[in-house]
């Protein structure tokens, strides 16, 4: 049936494609050339700005090809999703092709084979074989997993290998990148990347999606008891600390100071320390001095809470806190505002500029007031996660070291001692194969016999 | 005596270290590359006195961390890690002339450490994202790969040297080891280098995941080790699989380092780059 015929060549064809090497070196070159591109524009800005970076025309020709986003765009991902293929196709058509080296129980040996190696060590004894036989085959023994006899004409062969699964390296190397990619899709298909900020004393559960307006609200409260930055002489930033507390139903779950570099994690949800900043304070210590008695009264005033204040001076109350407050058309800056009363008088609007700490004494009352230190709050800025792929990248990564090394370093070696009666003495021939670092193995092949011929003349 | 002027006078000793080699493969003279090696064994010693006492100043200074924290320490570090591999190479294969084309990357390292007037050698304390172990680990991974590649390269060098000349048998060639094994030393420091920049490239990720929530965001570093490991796996495959050899492989190896000396010294240069600074 010719029409079947077209459709298998079709396939083998397509297979053929994907089991190729050299696809496999375009596309890496492919990615590494193309990869540069994202880092020579910066990735997901405004648009405003590449508008104006680029021009109307570049910025169309770059947004339809999706340059801005660039590792995320649909022909990028395709270079990914050709490699993974490639790789897949590739690995299984290998293992196929190569069934017969990999997944064998016993080994067989073909003495022909070891006798037509060109680099082989020899030594001749005065035993005879039957004398050298228990030393070789335990020499053999010891170092390699699986050995075998043979008997020969007039002696006979000893035969070792070791390292056969070394050969499934590279499988593993291959794997592994499936898997980075398959726990990197996994992340970004359950997980997400937010990020929330939370003043000092209070809790939140509504995080905010990074790159999009979405929102997701988690099934627990985060409250943020405490925020502290400390820096170094130098001025650098030494630590950001904060105390979180996990709430389930308003019950508390868990506390923990978290800093960079060490996460709290909750139910699959990573918290991490991101940012920080300063919010209006709501409150200050203040300091009363009376101009009749020169006394200093320190007092801790919350916005909305009275003060009374001592010597009958009156009553105050802290209104609000203004990041740019206005006297007389002036600016000067941050400032409390508050009202003190005094008797029957109307409030008295009184304006406390953090700046000027005696701006107050201008006013020429009975009490002149000032700010002693304005009880800062901090927000802190948490970035929350949830990744559950990462446990499969981890795994990857593992996997990756592993068979790099295993493939790099370690080799499936096969030897064969073979002791054959001559008409003067018996003569030790030591060959082997490996079937990576070929020169090594000429050195060890080397080194046995040399240790075989000295075993050899003691027994 | 502090930590930078040591390492100042070994710049010099690594200096005289590449001027004997070169000078004994120049005029064929063996005593010169017994005193090359020697040099470069002092000049190793000096190095690691400089990092061991940058670390215990840093101690004293009440910073304590290990130094491998900025551009200056990275690139004593990369020196040291250059010349322990050669080294031991020269002791394991023997031939000393690779000497004159990798102890002078050792001592461009250190002398662009200790004189550039944009790198500073001052030890300054650890910023919080840069508090972790992970990092200690990514930063020895990576320049243990980096290095090996840089002796590549050097290897790679030799060996265009070499193949471009072949028919007009200079003395000076034939004193280079043969072209088979300066493409099978080239081979075997690539394995090294990719293993030890994939456990680079991984320790970052773990890192950056403990401190920033992701262990991979295409920032230009992080995709600029990327298309450096592609490079190589792509010299690797063509190598294993396509059979190439000889002067394909010593070019490709050249790309390869031109990408993580991009990667190491580059990135800085771009656009919108990411600083530590934000945390
Ligand atoms: C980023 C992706 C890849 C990585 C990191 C990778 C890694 C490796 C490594 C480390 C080796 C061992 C090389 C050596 O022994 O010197 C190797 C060998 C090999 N790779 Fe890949 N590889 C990748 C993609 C692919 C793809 C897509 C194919 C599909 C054609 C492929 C096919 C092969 C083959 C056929 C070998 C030789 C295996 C053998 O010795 O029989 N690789 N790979």
């Amino acid at each position: 049936m010719p029409r079947q015929e077209t459709s298998v060549g079709f396939f083998s064809k397509i297979w053929d494609f994907f089991a190729s090497v050299r696809l496999t070196i375009v596309l890496l070159l492919t990615l590494a050339a193309t990869s540069i591109i994202g880092t020579l524009i910066p990735q997901n800005e405004d648009p405003a700005a590449y508008f104006k970076a680029f021009g109307q025309f570049f910025y169309r020709l770059f947004n339809i090809l999706g340059l801005y986003d660039m590792y995320h765009s649909w022909w990028f991902q395709t270079l990914l999703i050709l490699l993974t293929t490639n790789i897949i196709i590739c690995s299984l058509d290998r293992l196929s092709a190569n069934r017969r080296i990999l997944f064998i129980r016993h080994p067989s040996f073909r003495l022909s084979r070891f006798r037509s190696i060109k680099n082989k060590a020899e030594f001749t004894v005065d035993e005879d074989p039957e004398q050298l036989q228990a030393t070789c085959s335990n020499f053999v023994s010891r170092r390699f997993g699986h050995h075998m006899l043979e008997k020969t004409g007039n002696g006979f062969a000893v035969f070792g290998e070791k390292g056969r699964w070394t050969r499934f390296g590279v499988y593993a190397v291959h794997l592994s990148v499936v898997i980075l990619l398959i726990g990197g899709l996994v992340g970004s298909i359950f997980g997400f990347d937010g990020f929330v900020n939370i003043a000092e004393g209070e809790s939140a559960r509504v995080i905010h999606l990074r790159n999009t307006h979405k929102t997701v609200t988690l099934d627990f409260a985060i409250r943020c008891d405490d925020f502290n930055v400390s820096f170094y002489e130098t001025g650098a930033p030494k630590e950001y600390r904060s105390s979180l507390t996990i709430l389930e139903k308003g019950r508390e779950v868990i506390k923990k100071d978290i800093i960079v570099n060490d996460p709290l994690r909750y139910r699959g949800i990573s918290l991490y320390q991101s940012s920080y900043g300063k919010i209006a304070p709501d409150g200050a210590i203040l300091g009363f001095t009376s101009r009749k008695t020169g006394m200093i009264y320190r007092r801790k005033a919350v916005i909305g809470q009275t003060v009374v204040l001592p010597e009958k001076l009156g009553t105050f109350v802290l209104k609000e806190f203004r990041h740019a407050a206005d006297f007389k058309g002036h600016n000067i800056g941050e400032a409390f505002v508050g009202a003190l009363t005094r008797d029957k008088d109307p409030a008295m609007q009184i304006v406390l500029p953090l700046r000027f700490p005696s701006f107050d004494k201008m006013r020429r009352g009975e009490v002149f007031i000032a700010v002693i230190d304005p009880l800062a709050r901090y927000y802190t800025g948490l970035q929350v996660n949830k990744d559950p792929g990462v446990g499969i990248v981890y795994a990857g990564f593992i996997l990756m070291i592993v068979g790099c090394y295993v493939t790099f370093f370690m080799s499936h070696q096969q030897i064969c001692i073979e002791v054959d009666k001559g008409d003067k003495a018996t003569r030790v021939t030591v060959a082997g194969t490996a079937n990576k670092n070929k020169l090594g193995m000429q050195v060890r092949i080397a080194k046995i016999a040399q240790r075989l011929g000295s075993q050899a003349r003691q027994a | 005596m502090n930590s930078s002027s040591i390492l100042s006078i070994t710049t010099f000793v690594y200096a005289l270290a590449g001027f004997c080699y070169i000078f004994a493969w120049v005029f064929k003279k063996t005593a010169a590359n017994k005193v090359a090696t020697w040099v470069a064994i002092v000049g190793l010693a000096g190095n690691t006195a400089g990092i061991i006492m940058r670390w215990m100043e840093s101690y004293q200074m009440g910073y304590g961390h290990a130094p491998f924290s900025n551009l200056y320490e990275s690139l004593v570090f990369f020196a040291w890690t250059i010349v322990v591999l050669y080294l031991f190479i020269q002791f394991k294969y023997g031939n000393r002339v690779v000497g004159a084309f990798v102890t002078p990357l050792a001592f461009l390292a250190l002398a662009y450490a200790s004189l550039s007037p944009n790198i500073s050698d001052r030890i300054q304390p650890l910023i919080p994202a840069l508090k972790s172990n992970w990092l200690i680990a990514h930063v020895i991974a990576c320049f243990i790969g980096y290095s090996a590649f840089a002796i590549a390269f050097g290897v790679s060098c030799m060996y265009l040297v070499k193949q471009r000349k072949t028919g007009r048998q200079s003395s000076l060639l034939n004193y280079l080891p043969e072209a088979g094994v300066l493409d099978e030393l080239t081979h075997q420091l690539i394995m090294i280098g990719f293993l030890f920049l994939s456990a680079g490239i991984i320790t970052g990720a773990v890192w950056a995941n403990s401190a920033w929530g992701r262990y991979w965001g295409w920032d230009p570093k992080e995709t600029w080790s990327l298309i450096t490991w592609f490079v190589y796996a792509s010299l690797l495959h063509a190598r294993m699989v396509r059979g190439w050899r000889g002067k394909r492989i010593a070019v490709l190896s050249v790309i390869g380092f031109a990408a993580v000396l991009f990667t190491y010294f580059g990135v800085n240069l771009l656009p919108g780059l990411h600083s530590y600074g934000a945390l």
